[in-house]
């Protein structure tokens, strides 16, 4: 599923296997389009709520229909999204368009019967949970019970019940007493994938938090403070914004997370809180170019980042529309390009280098040429088989393993 | 000298760099003169001139042409290029990319980006934090450099380095009226706001002027302009204005602010720090100057004079 800046959403599914080609994955087709959000206005604030979609999370399917949550930056929604294949015809009291027979006309009761019909998806919204956040929403994040799931805006983090709509829990405020003194916000939040208990939130200072909700009903305190050390060298004006995480997500083990800042991207055991136990260099070549990105806001970008399904690869996005992908076990890693030029149908990637040095290879591209209006912020892996989503601005781009 | 400035490190540092204050140790004269008679000022007053700031883009193309534009050539240099040759920066007082000069146009920036969050929709709070922050750390830098002049102590209990400061350029060329000495840099701005009636005119004159960037930045560009003549009349309102603030009392601030739960929207009260004391008065309606008439009063700098008596009525009312 997609999520856009007009607040419609987008889900894409993946055909049925070709029987033609056997070997050949099925691809993916627009499923279902509606509009999550609406753009509202907040009168006491005077303000514009944007109907932008931040984020959506699918929910484990437990039936035919499938659910999502998608919120934008202070209402979320759970919609509920199924399909209608049959349609029932021979209803006593409506004729075939519609309109309600004559009661007197009835001499005969029939039972309905169900014919097939064209394929239709239906999106509704099942719940809406609004009112909660004074700030933006930058995540949502459903627990392993299946039944709670949790919001975090920039200074609080609430949890709610999926089937309650008007109450919620507020499990951590950062919010300070005066607000002068704010110097630290949420930026991300996810819960464990296994423990229902643990949740973690990163700040915009580089640092993450573990908090275990049985601890406490306010998660304050942190039961664990993730924080690698600062390298004294390469401190600069810049340093703080740029070790701001930008995204964390649990590997489907649980045993490890993984954070995203602007330049790099780290893998902690959670066993070990003073320092990541991977560290991956996303786009290092732009660190001499810091106080220029910091003028185009830039250096702002939130990217994502993403496991595979078996925790061995990493991927996170870029600029110039470049995506990552880091092998944690062979500790190599490839650059590659999502755009027209460069993906034509079932034709292979090719691997993009960025020039740094003084001499441009072929092929390379330099630092200066990287266009940085074409950013990938938002990447997907399938939980199972190896095929990726990136999302370049208004298109999106579906890639999977080469099969042989 | 300034040769040290880049010489630490194997690995080229980013292009503003937090480096140990003996190595930029120039004598303050030199500094000053720098800031002063450096043609970089001009182009920098570009960034502040709010006609050019509203006809250019503010996110420039890439690349980096408004850098381009403002900074002497070494100073690109070491801003882009780490690699390059950094001999070349060296090649006279003028070429040499003051490390206070690119210390300072960040902290323009990073002020002018608070400024200009969007008015229809709520900013990004991340982002002005980061942003605040930045100018913070700035500020806490130039303090230890020595480069703020006016340093308070007498409320030291107050004077914690945390509080943002907002840019103030008139005072910096006032105060240089007063004193009869270049001095750059920027005054901190003490909360409590009592400790500064002690100080001699001057000093309460710059801390009271320090109130609101926008204004500031209107009130720079003018100050450059007709630097002699709109003094006097400045100095005139600014002490209507610290008369307006003395009597306004903390009670009715308070109770202005309780109401406001997003206050850390408010760019001018965050710059200003005047939060929690008598200061809210002013700055409500100083807000409620600048914040829906910020595109339109920028785009006239030249009427200043008329706004800031407009300004001073409002408070005298209120």
């Amino acid at each position: 599923a997609t999520g856009d800046k007009g607040g419609r959403v987008v889900i894409f599914q993946r055909e049925q296997e070709n029987k033609s080609r056997p070997h050949s994955r099925g691809e993916y087709n627009v499923y279902s389009t509606f509009q999550s959000h609406e753009p509202e206005f907040d009168y006491l604030k005077s303000l514009e709520i944007e109907e932008k979609i931040n984020k959506i999370r699918w929910l484990p399917q437990q039936n035919a229909a499938h659910f999502l949550l998608s919120t934008n930056d202070k209402t979320i929604k759970l919609w509920k999204i199924s399909e209608r294949d049959k349609r029932a015809e021979g209803y006593n009291l409506k004729d075939e368009d519609g309109r309600l027979r004559d009661p007197f006309r009835i001499t005969a009761l029939r039972v309905p019967i169900l014919k097939p019909m064209d394929l239709m998806v239906e999106a509704s919204p099942r719940r809406i949970f609004a009112n909660a956040h004074t700030y933006h929403i930058n995540s949502i994040s459903v627990n392993s019970d299946h039944e709670t799931y949790l919001s975090a805006d920039d200074l609080r983090i609430n949890l709610w019940h999926l089937e309650i709509t008007d109450r919620s829990f507020n499990i951590v405020d950062i919010k300070p007493a005066n607000m002068e003194e704010l110097t630290e916000v949420i930026t991300a939040a996810e819960f464990h994938p296994h423990h229902c208990n643990v949740f973690v939130y990163s700040s915009s200072k580089g640092t993450i938090r573990l908090c275990d909700m049985r601890s406490s009903a306010l998660c304050d305190r942190h039961s664990k403070f993730f924080e690698e050390p600062e390298d004294p060298s390469s401190r600069s004006f810049f340093s703080e914004i740029i070790s701001s995480i930008s995204d964390v997500k649990f590997s489907h083990s649980g045993r490890y997370m993984m954070t995203r800042d602007y330049l790099s991207v780290k893998v902690w055991d959670l066993n070990m809180e003073n320092r990541p136990v991977e560290t991956y260099q996303v786009h290092e070549y732009l660190r001499s170019k810091l106080c220029s990105l910091y003028e185009n806001d830039c250096i702002f970008d939130k990217f994502e980042c993403c496991w595979n399904g078996s925790d061995s690869a990493i991927m996170t996005g870029s600029y110039n529309n470049f995506f990552r992908m880091f092998d944690r076990n062979t500790r190599r890693d490839i650059t590659l390009e999502a755009s027209r030029e460069s993906s034509k149908p079932r034709a292979i990637l090719k691997p993009r280098k960025v020039c740094t040095g003084g001499k441009r290879k072929k092929d390379e591209i330099s630092v200066d040429s990287l266009d940085f209006n074409k950013k990938i912020l938002h990447t997907a892996w399938h939980p199972m088989e190896n095929i990726i989503a990136v999302a370049a601005t208004n298109n999106l781009y579906i890639f999977q393993d080469k099969i042989n | 000298m300034f040769a040290s400035v880049r010489s630490s490190g194997s690995r080229l540092p980013s292009s503003v760099e937090l480096n140990g204050s003996q190595e930029l140790e120039a004598p303050a004269s030199l500094r000053c003169h720098d800031l002063w008679t450096c043609s970089p000022l001009v182009p920098e007053c570009r960034l502040w001139d709010p006609v050019h700031m509203f006809l250019t883009p503010v996110v420039p193309d890439w690349p980096f042409y408004n850098l381009d534009t403002m900074f002497v050539r070494g100073l690109k240099r070491k801003c882009f290029d780490g690699e390059e040759d950094i001999e070349g920066t060296l090649a006279g007082i003028k070429a040499i990319p003051s490390y206070n000069l690119q210390r300072q146009s960040l902290l323009d920036m990073s002020l002018v980006k608070l400024q200009l969050c969007h008015m229809l929709v709520e900013p990004n709070l991340c982002r002005s934090v980061l942003i605040a922050n930045t100018v913070r750390q700035i500020q806490e830098e130039m303090t230890q450099d020595g480069t703020w002049q006016m340093i308070n102590t007498q409320s030291t209990g107050q004077a914690s380095l945390d509080r943002l400061v907002s840019t103030d350029i008139l005072c910096r060329s006032s105060r240089e009226q007063a004193e009869g000495k270049h001095v750059p840099g920027y005054t901190t701005y003490n909360k409590d706001f009592e400790g500064d009636q002690a100080q001699d005119s001057s000093e309460t004159m710059s801390t009271a002027s320090s109130v609101q960037v926008p204004r500031n930045l209107q009130s720079n560009v003018w100050e450059m302009e007709n630097p002699q003549e709109n003094k006097g009349n400045f100095q005139k309102s600014l002490d209507q204005i610290f008369e307006t603030l003395e009597n306004k009392s903390p009670n009715s601030v308070e109770d202005l602010f309780s109401e406001v739960d997003n206050s850390y929207y408010d760019l001018d009260t965050m710059l200003t720090g005047m939060m929690s004391n008598s200061k809210m008065g002013h700055c409500d309606g100083l807000e409620t100057f600048s914040s829906p008439t910020a595109t339109a009063s920028n785009s006239n700098c030249k009427s200043d004079l008329n706004e800031l008596d407009h300004i001073v009525e409002i408070l005298v009312e209120s």
